[in-house]
């Protein structure tokens, strides 16, 4: 069951959907009684940069009739790369992006989820190897349209000494996931695989990520923070498997979000499946409104309340985007969210 | 300065304030004393407008302007101050940017204009070294992860930085050492003034050592039970409350 078998085959039954585990909340089967046609070839003359253009060396576009990247930095190497994926039109777009990150190499990946107003079927499938040593920084801003049906898949690969850190920033779609599974072989490997999901009216925003640690040595740090209102539902879905003789592993996981309405939801599953012995591993997840006390004593020192929640909501998400390393990216995420709160 | 005129309030449907008269003139402090439950945080919270502690009858002014009609930070703009018992954290929230917002925000709202960064850093430098306040706390979140002793601090910094015209300190003594308690009762007592009024909450006579009152009022069973000179917080602090209480 997926999506790129039901677009490629053009049968829905073939979509995931509530009887799946891991898709139960994020219903496509229930949603799309018919598939769109492929989205056409996108004219590509007269289009604006996106947001991370003026920081790459590199730019990639996937839309209708374009839709393969494939991005290798050579050993040693380094490389930014602005990845937008153009959703237009009504159509379906299949896209697939192959990236390999050679030994010692490093690579900054700047994507952009772009979508118009139209009731659109996106699938991305992102595979992402790292070879031993080398540095990734993935920041991806998912700025669906309120019709579009969004699913991206990144399948990551680290390798002995490699770094990895990711920050996914949305705010939903009509059904949007953006699911990450890694591939960590310890051995050094670091991973931080950070999420935010800022989430009104009735969007949805799944945010949903495996980490299978295989050997010994290796950190994972997860942060995933949202923010959800009006009847909008954000999902969180975190599963850390650490192998038998996966000793010596950090692993962190922590999930925070505020609903500030009382028909806005949020479900979340986070899973340490632990098979080994020595290892640290914890994980924290709490789900709440903002803290009317806090609200109250901003307000004695003046602040009217709009301000204050904002105040309050501003620094809730900004403990997550403070962790993205490049702050020119850092900026520009941190504005990107800021919007979203105001709209 | 501040007229208390027959306060009802009530919590959760329980009357706490049963018709309470008092009366701070500028330039004066006055400590309120009294049993606990006696309705001492009540009353801070009743003129601070904490949504919860609903008036049901009286008055109280501000100058002759109503307080009760206002919503909380449009009566901070007035120049109500509440130095709270426990403070609260603000996560993510630098102490200075808060301060300043709040700052900025309550000049706003008398039509005033902003106060520029450097103002603001200079006007924090020196209330911070007078407190003997580590300007790099100033740079972490608001009372996250500090003691008690420091949030208390905290507290008597913002209140000089704000300058209010009207101070409620809510039993600002409970959790300070005597070193600390000496730095922040120096802290209030450089904010007495002419045209500043002070409501000092506490349990114990000891602060009073401190802040000396012009008056000392006994709440009990939600009334002024009685008033008198600073000697009557000593004659508390020998006898206790029993008297009141028991009257009440």
């Amino acid at each position: 069951m997926s999506l790129s078998a039901a677009l490629k085959s053009g049968d829905v039954t073939l979509l995931p959907g509530k009887r799946d585990e891991d898709w139960k909340w994020t219903d496509l089967r229930g949603l799309l009684r018919v598939l769109p046609a492929a989205a056409p070839t996108l004219d590509l003359a007269g289009l604006v940069d996106g947001p991370f253009d003026a920081l790459c060396d590199e730019r990639h576009v996937v839309a209708g009739g374009r839709p393969d990247v494939a991005i290798e930095v050579p050993a040693g190497g380094e490389l930014s790369v602005a990845l937008r994926i153009l959703s237009r039109d009504g159509g379906a777009l299949t896209g697939k992006i192959g990236i390999r990150v050679g030994a010692n190499a490093r690579l900054r990946l700047l994507e952009s989820y772009e979508g118009d107003a139209s009731a659109y079927v996106t699938d991305t499938a992102i595979t992402i190897v790292l070879e031993a040593g080398a540095a990734v920084e993935r920041v991806a801003l998912a700025a669906d349209g309120a019709e579009g049906v969004n699913v991206s898949q990144a399948q990551v690969t680290l390798a002995p000494g490699a770094e990895y850190g990711q920050t996914v920033i949305t705010n939903g779609a009509r059904r949007q996931r953006i699911e990450t599974q890694v591939t960590h072989p310890g051995a050094g490997a670091k991973l931080r695989l950070d999420g935010l999901y800022l989430l009104e009216d009735k969007r949805h925003a799944d945010l949903t990520t495996g980490v299978l640690h295989q050997d010994l040595d290796g950190a994972t740090d997860q942060f995933t923070r949202g923010v959800v209102r009006d009847q909008a539902r954000g999902i969180f879905q975190g599963r850390i498997v650490v192998e038998e003789g996966a000793d010596r592993t950090e692993a962190r996981m922590r999930h925070n979000a505020l609903i500030l309405s009382d028909k806005a939801e949020v479900d979340a599953k986070p899973e340490l499946l632990i098979f080994a012995d020595d290892v640290q591993c914890a994980h924290g997840n709490t789900i709440g409104a903002l803290d009317e006390e806090a609200l109250f004593y901003m307000r004695q020192r003046g602040l009217p309340e709009t301000e204050a929640r904002a105040l309050l909501i501003e620094a809730f998400i900004g403990a997550v985007t403070d962790r993205i390393g490049f702050e020119p990216v850092r900026d520009i995420a941190r504005a990107w969210a800021a919007e979203r709160l105001r709209a | 300065m501040l007229h208390i005129e027959n306060l009802r309030a009530e919590v959760d449907g329980k009357e706490i304030l049963k018709g309470l008269s008092l009366n701070v003139p500028a330039g004066e402090v006055h400590a309120i004393m009294g049993p606990n439950g006696a309705g001492k945080s009540t009353l801070s919270y009743v003129l601070t407008g904490r949504s919860g502690y609903d008036v049901t009858g009286g008055t109280a002014t501000l100058d002759g302007e109503d307080l009760l009609a206002l919503d909380p930070n449009e009566r901070a703009a007035k120049g109500v101050f509440l130095s709270f018992q426990y403070p609260l954290e603000i996560p993510g929230v630098p102490a200075l940017t808060f301060i300043r917002t709040a700052m900025n925000a309550q000049r706003k709202a008398r039509g005033e204009a902003e106060i520029s960064a450097p103002a603001f850093l200079k006007l924090a430098r020196e209330h911070a070294a007078a407190l003997k306040i580590d300007f790099e706390m100033l740079k972490r979140a608001l009372n996250v992860g500090f003691s008690g002793g420091e949030k208390k601090r905290m507290e008597i910094f913002q209140m000089s930085m704000l300058a209010p015209r009207f101070l409620i300190l809510d039993e600002t003594d409970s959790g300070l050492d005597i070193d600390a308690l000496k730095i922040v009762s120096e802290g209030v007592n450089a904010m007495r003034s002419p045209d500043r009024g002070m409501l000092v909450i506490t349990h114990y006579q000891r602060l009073l050592d401190y802040i000396k009152p012009d008056k000392v009022h006994v709440l009990a069973g939600g009334r002024i039970a009685a008033t008198g000179g600073p000697d009557l917080a000593l004659e508390l602090e020998r006898e206790g409350y029993d008297k009141y209480a028991r009257a009440a």
